[in-house]
Formats: structure tokens, sequence, C-alpha cells
């Protein structure tokens, strides 16, 4: 009984983790880059989701529209920020060592969590209840809650959009020849610059709407909640294969049930340190991932 | 058509290109051999944009408009007319034939006349139209170069730049692919075609230029330069 309800919790954080772990496979397909700002965007989605919804009164008279405008502006926001990371810190860049790019991509990443702190304070704000928490379902002791449900049905959402844009639409087979080569892609005429940025526009969209769909639940927002949840999802993109999609949401979910059944079954202190041991573990064993470099869907 | 005047390229302090000068008029096929390492990749990749040479001038001219490809990116290149089978094929070979063909039309809106370059692709070669939902990766080297080939012509150049696309292929298949750019030429296509191969490429080619280590040492038209004692020994195996 007590393993279904972790199940449930599990699986909400798996779809969460998933989704951001999107973004750092699809960033690593085009790039080969790890975008280590990707965490902090996950943070400001859920930050220019307070901001709007307080700005919008959303709590006081919450409505469909509001909400909706609250979850598309700060998505729209955040895809914004992740073009102009890409645009102004990675791209010059381009021909620069690997490292280089890396070191900056730390930066980036400093510099979003301090300059958050700057800007929207150190204390936590209090994401105000968009929708308010209902049971949709009780079975003995396990509860399935509206807001989980919500979590998993728009992740899915997601995803399947993400899959049918880059499986069907003329940009998303752009994004799998960028991720192909560079010099290949500008050869038949695909802009590549555009497409890059296209990529960090679709991975910052989905990482906002984690951070959105988490404060539902979790309504501290501050501006450090990026960094474990996007550490998760690194480690979630490399356990799939990093720049296979399929992994990665293979990869979330599976962090996110175990992490919950390790502090379930095991203790909490261990939740964070479980998953540098898939890390480790992944690394030492099979870096190339669970559906490494042969996955059906390499991006 | 093409005019490149006295290009310069380097890599880090590696002169790759000393000074290359050459001409592609309308409706020619004009030939460029040389060893392996003399530079003959290096010249397709720059007039493509790939690569920002150090000095020099490319012009390209299309229905009396003459534009500067220098300081262009690869698809706005593409764009004005020049694409580029490149060394080693590079199909997307994550992508099926279908795909490869349709990022080649990358450029193109009008979904009708896209229809028609494809079927004549497939007019062309038969055999990719068996292969249309098989990832490129797994089709044969001499089926991936008429994937390459299809693919840039799905842009509707006016002038294509081919990098050996003979290497690696078995004789039949080499004629048959030579075949296609006499056929394809014909049509009205310019063609700057680079080869090692160089007993084909002048039987096929108007004109011919000899690249030695990042200099033109001769040039001429493609019969005469066949007859030349020099070329004979160091590239016709005479
Ligand atoms: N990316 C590169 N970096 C450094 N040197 C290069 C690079 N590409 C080619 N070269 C050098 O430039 C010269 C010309 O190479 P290339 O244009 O590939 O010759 P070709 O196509 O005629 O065989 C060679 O000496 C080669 O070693
Ligand atoms: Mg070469």
């Amino acid at each position: 009984m007590q393993f279904l309800q972790q199940l449930i919790n599990g699986i909400s954080w798996g779809s969460i983790y998933a989704l951001i772990a999107l973004g750092y496979t699809m960033v690593y397909g085009v790039l080969r880059l790890i975008n280590f700002a990707h965490g902090d965007i996950y943070m400001l989605g859920a930050m220019f989701g307070y901001y709007v919804a307080v700005f919008l009164g959303v709590a006081e008279h919450a409505s469909g529209v509001r909400v909706l405008s609250v979850v598309l502006i700060s998505m729209l926001g955040c895809g914004l920020i992740g073009v102009g990371i890409e645009r102004f810190c990675y791209r010059p860049l381009r021909k620069a060592p690997r490292l280089a790019a890396l070191m900056t991509a730390v930066g980036v990443s400093l510099l979003l969590e301090n300059g958050g702190q700057l800007i929207f304070g150190a204390d936590p704000k209090f994401f105000p209840p968009l929708i308010h928490t209902r049971e949709i379902f009780r079975f003995h002791e396990i509860v399935l809650n509206n807001i989980q449900l919500m979590i998993f049905a728009v992740s899915l959402l997601l995803m399947f959009l993400l899959h049918w844009i880059v499986m069907k639409t003329r940009m998303g087979k752009a994004m799998r020849a960028v991720s192909f080569s560079h010099d290949a892609a500008g050869l038949v005429g695909i802009p590549v610059n555009r497409v890059i940025s296209f990529t960090f526009f679709l991975g910052s969209l989905l990482a906002a709407a984690a951070g959105i769909l988490v404060s539902l639940s979790n309504p501290k927002v501050e501006p450090l909640m990026g960094i474990m949840p996007g550490l998760k999802a690194f480690v979630a993109a490399v356990l799939g294969g990093i720049g296979n999609m399929m992994g990665a949401m293979i990869g979330g979910l599976i962090m996110g049930i175990s992490e919950v059944l390790v502090s379930g079954y095991i203790s909490s202190t261990y939740r964070d340190a479980f998953a540098f041991f898939i890390l480790i573990f992944i690394l030492l064993y099979k870096p190339s991932g669970l559906l490494g470099k042969t996955g059906p869907e390499k991006l | 058509m093409l005019k490149i005047n006295n290009l310069i390229v380097s890599y880090g302090n590696i002169k790759a290109l000393q000074g290359v000068s050459l001409e592609v008029k309308e409706g020619e096929i004009v030939t460029l051999i040389g060893a392996n390492g003399a530079g003959k990749t290096t010249l397709l990749k720059t007039i493509s944009g790939l690569i920002a040479p150090v000095s020099g001038t490319i012009y390209y001219s299309k229905n009396e408009k003459n534009s500067s490809l220098n300081h262009m990116a690869p698809h706005e290149i593409v764009r004005l007319g020049v694409s580029q089978v490149p060394e080693g094929r590079m199909v997307f070979a994550n992508l099926s034939v279908a795909e490869n063909l349709d990022l080649g039309a990358f450029l193109r809106r009008d979904a009708r006349e896209v229809r028609e370059s494809l079927d004549k692709a497939f007019q062309l070669f038969p055999r990719l139209k068996e292969r249309v939902t098989q990832n490129a990766g797994t089709l044969s080297g001499g089926e991936q170069q008429m994937l390459a080939i299809a693919r840039a012509l799905m842009a509707k150049p006016k002038l294509l730049l081919m990098d050996e696309p003979s290497l690696g292929l078995a004789p039949i298949l080499v004629k048959e692919i030579f075949e296609t750019i006499r056929k394809i030429n014909q049509e009205g296509l310019s063609i700057l075609l680079v080869e090692q191969n160089a007993h084909l490429a002048l039987q096929l080619a108007h004109r011919a230029y000899v690249l030695e280590t990042g200099k033109i040492v001769l040039e001429g038209p493609a019969r005469e330069l066949a007859m030349n004692e020099e070329v004979k020994k160091a590239y016709l195996g005479a």
C-alpha cells in the first residue's frame, strides 16, 4: 500500500525531472554542451510565475484565463531568456575549446542564482495557490490528488507535443540534422543558429513549465530552488543517454521513483545523495546511458 | 557565374590555400584535381561559407546580379543557388531518406514545386525511392552518395559543388554517378567537381584546374590537360 503511494509521488517528481532533463539533452544534442544554467531556468519559471500571479491577482480571483496567462507568460519569458543566454554567452564561444563553454555555463548558472537573490531577494516567496488541492482518488491510505494528476498529465502532454515537433515538423528535423553535424546542416540550407535558438527556446519552455507545476504543490519558491532539481534532471539525462530524448524521459521517471523509494524505505537523508550515486554508477559502468547512442530517437 | 580571386585560407598558421583564383562559367563542368591534402576540400568549404578566408574574394552571379559570398552564412549561400555535396557524403545518418530529402528543400516554401523536385530526384535515383523510410545511416556507400546528390538538388541550385563523389565507390557505381553528373549538367546546372579520380573527371569536364599544395599550377580545357605530360605523370598514372 505504502509502496503504491510512493510510486504515485515518484512518478509525479519523475515527470518534473523528465521535463527538465529534456532541455539538457536537446541542448547537448545540438551543441555538445551541458547547459548548467538550465536548472536555474526552472527556478526562473517558478519566480516569473509567482510575480505574474501576484500581478494578475490570481490568488484573489482565480480564473482559467488568469491561470493560463501565468503559465504562458512565464514560459515565454523563460524561453526568451534561454535564447538570450545562448546568443550572448555560448555563441561567442562556439569555436572555442569545449571547456570554455562549459565553464561559461557554470558561470551563467551562478549569475542567475546570485543575481536572482539580488533581484528577487533570498527569502522564499509563497506561490499563490493557482489550483486548490483536491483528492481525486482514495483507496485505503493511497491518495492521488488533482495536482499530482495534473503534473503527470501536463508533462505527458508537453512531451508528446515535443516529440511531435522533433519528429514531424521541418524545424524538428532540422534540429536532428544540426545535432548530426552543423556543417552538413548548413550546406543543405538550414540556418544553424536559428535552429539552436529554437532548441534553447523549447528546452526553456519545458523547464519553466516544470517550475510552475512544482510550485503548485510545493509553493515555496526561492532563487536557489533550481540547483537540486537541475542536478537531478542532469543525472536523469545522463542516465537515459545524453542526447537521447526518450532516454531523458525514462531517466527522469527512474530518478523520481527511485529517489522517493530511497527516502521512503531507507532514509530521507540519502534522498539527494542517491542521485550522485546513480551518476557515478552510470559513468563507471555505462557512460553512454541506458539508451545510449543506439537509441531509437537520438536527437 | 562563380569567380574566385586570390583566395587565401589558413588553419592557424598552416596556409591551406595560397592565393587561388578560379572561375566557373554558366553551364560548365569545371573540375579541380589535386592530390590528397592539396586544399580542394578547403576551397569548397570556403565557397560554401563554412570557413572564412584570410583574404581574397568570392563572387557569384545569377541573372546579372552579382553578389559577394564572403561573410555569408552557409544557408544564405544555398539560398542564392550554390549547393554542395560534401566530402564523405555527410547524409544525416539518424534521419530517414525522406527526411534527408525534405531538409534539402528547407529554404523552399512552395510545397507543389518541392514535390516536383522530389519526383525528379526519384527519377534520377530510383533506388532512393525504394528506401524512403530507411535511415540514411543504413544505406550503402553508393546509395548514400546518391542521397547526398539528390538532397543537394532539392534546394534547386544553379551551381553545384561536388567534393570527391567517387571516393570509396565501386567502379560501376562511379560510372553511374558520373553519368548522373553529365545529365544534370545538360539540364542546365553548372558544376564544380573536385576529384582525385583525374581520369574520369577530365573526360567529363569542360575545363580543369590542377591544385598543388594550395596553389593552382595548371589550368585549361579538360581535354588539353588530359594530354599534358605532367598531368599524365602525376595524376593519370601514365
Ligand atoms: N580542420 C583542419 N585543421 C587544420 N588543418 C587542416 C584542417 N583541414 C585541413 N587541413 C590541412 O589543410 C590542407 C588541405 O586539406 P584539404 O583541403 O582537406 O585537402 P584535400 O581536400 O585536397 O585533400 C592539408 O594539409 C590538411 O592537413
Ligand atoms: Mg578533400
